[in-house]
């Protein structure tokens, strides 16, 4: 059972998800046990800064329909179930899209003559492995071409959900099924977000997210110092504390394009995160008694 | 002049990696477009993050509902608690009865719209309800029109309203003789980063060193390739990492791509932002504005050049 899943998400991208997510993970590593899970499945990059030992990997997978062209009697019901328009018939034989695809089985369960058959179409590879044999990492990651992210982040999560201790999922950007997807069951999200207007907008449209989801969050600003304090107004009178301002330094920004860690190139930075730790294990404990 | 309604060009700003500048530089090519001969309908598809009004002066003309996806509801009146629902459903969708009067219920945020529950329930009690995804619009700007769009927070089907968008932007091209389409893209490799690309002419790459932009850069030019998108390159805060800088133009040249520009890291980017306007009106002296003039130029060369020299003769 996983203690605490801390969800790092953003909305706008580039605003330092993967550098909180790891920076996060790494300054609890030696006290806690803690596991990462790298939900940008699309453009994945937590193993770039961690450097895990992958130790296995596994395709991840849609279920498509096989039609027995035998005993298809090409009454045309799987056509008319698939929501997505994979399926067409086609002079009394059913066409299978795959890529439209999104693995349901309505499909197969429809057919009258038990004619479809599933299989797995690969679209992406989930890999696991132990970061300083210490950290468990996992990582989805989409194939090139494959439309849908969702699956992979999907079963990437599954695949984590009976280690114990802290899991850190790192959030896609945007604010749409596959943020849904990450941080739907968190505990606790942490927004990360630039003090500009994009900041602002995105980091909006991922708090209505939150408030579909209910789910507490914090925000971090990061390159505090760039643009202006509209990110801080409109906190003011939101449910969601700023948890921490990261300024913008030439030396930050490097350190993080040479793949470092910022808790390891600036350590300074490594209480500040074990504190952000027990300000979120606090806020939580009081939403507990607040229910009670 | 254009002759043919199919004329209109389609030029598609990505990154792989989310934050490289995308936005930054439609809005200035937008700009630049404005004041050329060769003037441009934008097109924002970033449509679960979407900035590009934001820094464009842009006023709505017209908003339109975007009713994308269908969920399921249960009935609980016909809900006979036979579970059925609850076994097909492979998205965790289904919340089982917990309190003596409960029924089966559809949690709205991970029903995936695919209606299997629907054609197996035995009581009819499952309908699917189409559901209002977003809102799209048609703004003007000082530098011309602009489509765009907000997908609702947490709502689904990006990659069909990315589609949604576009189309109307192509028509409004059409109908104005307006030869080139310019559409900020959104991060990432999947499916409104694939739509988004769909019948582009030419791809500019907004790539930015360090480990993770090099890394999702090399992502997307394979998606590129693998859709046959011709794509130029320009790198943004290029004097952040020499070395990955450096391995962006290995890449490139192993990709028979082009480097057209680097762009040194100018805090008049942020600024401008804050202004709400794009930087090469904002600071036009700057290095930064005139590399992406410099970029521009490659644009139109590229996709007009032929039309160019046969205007000339």
């Amino acid at each position: 059972m996983q203690e605490m899943k801390i969800a790092v998400a953003s909305g706008k991208g580039g605003t330092g998800k993967t550098m909180v997510a790891t920076s996060l993970a790494t300054a609890l590593a030696p006290n806690y046990e803690v596991n990462f899970i790298d939900c940008d499945v699309e453009a994945p990059n937590g193993h770039l800064f961690l450097k895990p030992q992958i130790s296995q990997t596994q395709p991840a997978v849609t279920l498509i329909p096989e039609i027995d062209q035998e005993s298809c009697i090409a009454c045309g019901k799987c056509v008319e179930a698939c929501m997505f328009n994979a399926l067409a018939l086609l002079q009394d034989k059913i066409l299978v899209f795959p890529q439209l695809c999104h693995g349901c089985g309505s499909c197969s369960l429809v057919c009258p003559v038990d004619a479809i058959t599933e299989k797995p179409n690969p679209i992406g590879i989930i890999s696991q492995g132990l970061v300083n044999s210490r950290m468990h990492f996992f990582m989805g990651e989409l194939t090139i071409s494959e439309p849908m992210p969702t699956p992979i982040i999907r079963q990437t999560k599954k695949l984590a959900a009976d280690i114990s201790g802290i899991t850190i999922l790192d959030s896609p950007p945007g604010a749409s099924c596959s943020v849904v997807a990450t941080v739907h069951d968190a505990d606790f999200v942490i927004l990360v977000t630039e003090p500009t207007p994009f900041g602002l907008h995105d980091l909006k449209q991922m708090i209505g997210v939150l408030s579909e989801t209910g789910t507490p969050a914090g925000v971090i600003i990061n390159r505090d110092g760039i643009g202006d304090n509209r990110v801080e107004t409109y906190l003011k009178n939101q449910p969601y504390p700023i948890l921490m301002k990261i300024p913008y330094q030439n030396q930050i920004a490097s350190g993080l394009a040479a793949g470092g860690i910022l808790v390891n190139f600036m350590p300074i930075y490594q209480q500040k995160f074990i504190d952000l730790y027990h300000q979120i294990k606090s806020i939580l404990e009081s939403k507990i008694e607040e229910t009670c | 002049m254009l002759t043919s309604r199919q004329n209109v060009k389609q030029l598609v700003i990505l990154s792989g990696k989310g934050g490289t500048g995308k936005t930054s530089i439609s809005a200035s090519l937008m700009h630049l477009s404005d004041s050329s001969k060769h003037q441009a309908v934008c097109v924002d598809a970033d449509v679960d993050a979407a900035n590009l009004a934001l820094i464009s002066q842009a006023k709505q003309i017209s908003t339109q509902s975007y009713w994308g996806s269908h969920i399921a509801e249960i009935d609980p009146q016909r809900c006979s608690l036979c579970g059925v629902c609850f076994e097909v459903c492979r998205y965790d969708a289904i919340i089982e009865p917990i309190a003596q009067d409960d029924k089966y219920q559809v949690n709205p945020l991970l029903c995936d719209g695919c209606a299997a529950c629907v054609y197996q329930c035995p009581e009819s009690a499952i309908q699917m309800v189409k559901q209002e995804d977003g809102e799209w619009f048609h703004s003007k700007t000082p530098y011309g029109n602009l489509f765009h769009a907000e997908l609702f927070p947490a709502a689904e089907n990006t990659g069909k309203l990315v589609t949604t968008v576009k189309q109307n932007a192509k028509l409004f091209a059409e109908d104005h003789q307006i030869p080139l389409m310019i559409i900020d893209g959104p991060p990432g490799i999947g499916c409104p980063a694939i739509s988004a690309s769909a019948g582009a002419d030419l791809a500019l790459l907004v790539a930015e060193p360090g480990v993770s932009g090099y890394h999702d850069l090399e992502r997307i030019i394979r998606t590129l390739a693998h859709f046959n998108v011709p794509a130029m390159i320009c790198i943004n805060k290029a004097d952040l990492d020499l070395k990955t800088t450096q391995a962006i133009h290995q890449l490139a040249n192993s990709h028979d791509y082009q480097i057209v520009a680097e762009i040194p890291f100018d805090d008049a980017f942020p600024k401008a932002m804050v202004e709400g306007l794009p930087i090469t009106e904002f600071a036009p002296e700057n290095i930064a504005s005139r590399k992406i003039k410099l970029i521009w130029n490659h644009i139109q060369n590229f996709l007009f050049g032929a039309e160019n020299e046969t205007s000339r003769d």
